[in-house]
């Protein structure tokens, strides 16, 4: 591991350590002069993003921790004490909250680059799938965190999704009554759901440091979905992309302060302001965004057990998406018929969003219905199909080449001296 | 690795010695690792103290007719409704075909002007309305779950909407001629 690209330190203590365990070589390796694809756009900001949301998540629950009290008679009053007597809690608790919700629009836009760029397939297939797993996580370490302030919302959430699993024929009931640890959802629920809530993020960094892992085998993909030829159309990671990454990083700040300080409580329902009762269901239970298109799926199929088959395997296709697709270029931008059906299918997500915001009466079902079918025919249709019978257009011969306009490329061997790192 | 053995054996032999070794302490491994995670997946299901709550005491006496009680038992809301006679002819007059979980009301019910059931909505785990006077209480006057809009009749069937069961009748006694034992 610490043979190739051995830097030498000029801090003797560094080298010390290096020496010993050779953590500073890997990074300059990792992220130093890591050659990465020199025509990334601003897409490729999402991950560093992604990363940075997981830090402030952790290290704001962490805090958010020290105050809260995991019981059902005193949850909702401690989160209330955060809110008011902790000094800064609001703030703390605000930039939790909508981290959530921002965390999910990061990934959500970061999975569609991999869809759009094509950076699922080969040699990509498993970091698109431990991506997956991510997106998995987060939404159970999502779910159950949406449980703890014991709010009308979390409680409801809870019992209907907890209540999914009832559909599993035979063994179904044993199930749930075993996940609540009673006869509802209850104080034994909130306990382990606090558990697992603060467990799973640490689950997580596991398996993103697989996930980035698995990244530096092959390299970054990049907008033109071809492999780089050579150093000519790399860059040293840093300072190139920590600084286009620092950028990117400051215009979401903006927003994520927005949202803190101007509009806390936008995402989220004034109904989880009120303390779980449950003997009272509120009127219209609904998901948090991010859910909503799941939410639809599960509502679309009149069986119970048919709804929560289909809602999981919403999520479980993309697993064998880099099997689906049988094109062999990457980037939509060379695939000028899927690159359409690719955007009718972002709609598609979108139409289901709303759908599963609205009641499931009258025109809402119908549409949720042609929008599940649609979801589902654009993975194991659309895909497989339009990958057999489009035409791509022609791909540039290097990412060099759209930029230097028919200079060409340098002969994939050559050694490229102008952009060897000093 | 590395061969620790200098027994020469021809190469596809078949089953040894050592092949039934390795299968039957991967065997016990197996078993000794599900006997370790029993107590902790076991530890998840309702502890005794959730199980002694099991078992709740009513009063009917204060309940007049067409009136309704919730009552929670196991940490959920019971419906007990006294039922009015329209209320109880309406659900015996139903056809059983007409129902999607068909049940007789006969069934349902102990003595013909009480019922009662869990308050939960067998689809995924609501309240229904219905139990106040000024509720939505759906198509058919008995319930109506504004989750997702599953209608219950007079004796707590589904009668439409995504739910696939009836609302479900606990076991209960009459300890006396006013009181119920649910549990």
């Amino acid at each position: 591991m610490a043979s190739t690209g051995k830097a030498s330190f000029s801090n003797p203590v560094v080298r010390w350590v290096d020496h010993r365990l050779p953590v500073f070589t890997m990074m300059n390796r990792e992220y130093g002069q890591f050659p990465t694809p020199k025509n990334f756009n601003y897409f490729w900001n999402f991950g560093a993003l992604a990363m940075f949301l997981l830090v402030t998540m952790i290290l704001t629950g962490i805090f958010l921790a020290m105050h809260y009290t995991p019981h059902a008679d005193y949850a909702f009053n401690s989160v209330e004490r955060i809110m008011r007597d902790v000094n800064y809690g609001w703030l703390l608790r605000y930039i939790h909250m909508n981290g959530s919700h921002l965390f999910f629009a990061v990934v959500f836009i970061h999975i569609f680059r991999g869809l759009y760029y094509g950076s699922y397939k080969e040699p990509r297939e498993l970091l698109w799938m431990l991506g997956v797993v991510i997106l998995l996580l987060m939404m159970a370490t999502a779910f159950m965190g949406y449980v703890l302030p014991w709010g009308q919302m979390s409680f409801w959430g809870a019992t209907v999704i907890t209540n999914l699993f009832s559909a599993i024929p035979l063994v179904g009931d044993n199930i749930v009554i075993w996940l609540w640890g009673g006869f509802s959802v209850d104080n034994p629920t909130l306990n382990r759901f606090f558990a697992l809530h603060f467990l799973m993020p640490f689950v997580i960094v596991g398996v993103v440091i697989l996930h980035i892992a698995a990244l530096h085998i092959h390299g970054s993909n990049n907008p033109l979905g071809i492999d780089p030829k050579g150093p000519q159309d790399t860059l040293p990671f840093h300072p190139y992309y920590t600084i286009k990454d620092s950028v990117g990083l400051g215009v979401f700040l903006i927003i994520f302060a927005g949202f803190v300080f101007f509009a806390p409580n936008w995402l989220g329902h004034a109904d989880n302001y009120i303390p779980a009762d449950p003997l009272v269901t509120p009127a219209h239970i609904v998901p948090e965004w991010y859910f909503l298109p799941f939410y639809a799926i599960l509502r679309a199929v009149p069986n119970t057990l048919g709804g929560v088959v289909l809602m999981f395997a919403a999520i479980a296709v993309l697993f064998v998406v880099p099997w689906l697709d049988t094109s062999k270029v990457r980037s939509c931008r060379f695939r000028p018929v899927y690159r359409q059906f690719l955007w009718l299918f972002v709609l598609t997500v979108v139409v289901l969003g709303f759908a599963g915001a609205n009641p499931p009466d009258g025109i809402w079902v119908v549409i949720s219905r042609i929008a599940t079918f649609y979801y589902f025919l654009h993975f194991l249709v659309i895909m497989p199909v339009v990958g057999k019978l489009e035409r791509p257009l022609p791909l540039p011969r290097s990412i060099s080449e759209p930029v230097t306009k028919g200079g060409g490329p340098l002969p994939a061997g050559a050694t490229a001296k102008p952009m060897e790192k000093s | 690795m590395a061969d620790t053995t200098h027994e020469e054996k021809p190469e596809g032999e078949g089953e040894t010695r050592r092949d039934f070794l390795y299968l039957a302490t991967g065997a016990m491994a197996v078993v000794g690792a599900g006997s370790v995670m029993w107590p902790f997946i076991s530890s998840m299901n309702p502890a005794a103290d959730a199980l002694a709550e099991a078992q709740i005491d009513v009063d009917l006496s204060q309940l007049s007719e067409g009136q309704a009680i919730t009552v929670t038992w196991r940490g959920s809301p019971v419906f007990i409704r006294h039922r009015t006679p329209e209320e109880i002819e309406a659900a015996r007059e139903v056809s059983l075909d007409d129902l999607p979980d068909p049940q007789t009301d006969e069934d349902r019910v102990l003595e013909p002007q009480w019922l009662v059931m869990v308050g939960i909505c067998t689809h995924l785990g609501c309240v229904p309305l219905g139990q106040r006077s000024g509720d939505n209480r759906g198509a058919y006057g008995g319930w109506f779950c504004p989750c997702h809009g599953s209608h219950y009749d007079t004796s707590g069937r589904i009668r439409r909407g995504p739910a696939a069961a009836n609302l479900e009748v606990p076991d209960y006694e009459f300890i006396d001629d006013t009181r119920i034992r649910i549990g």
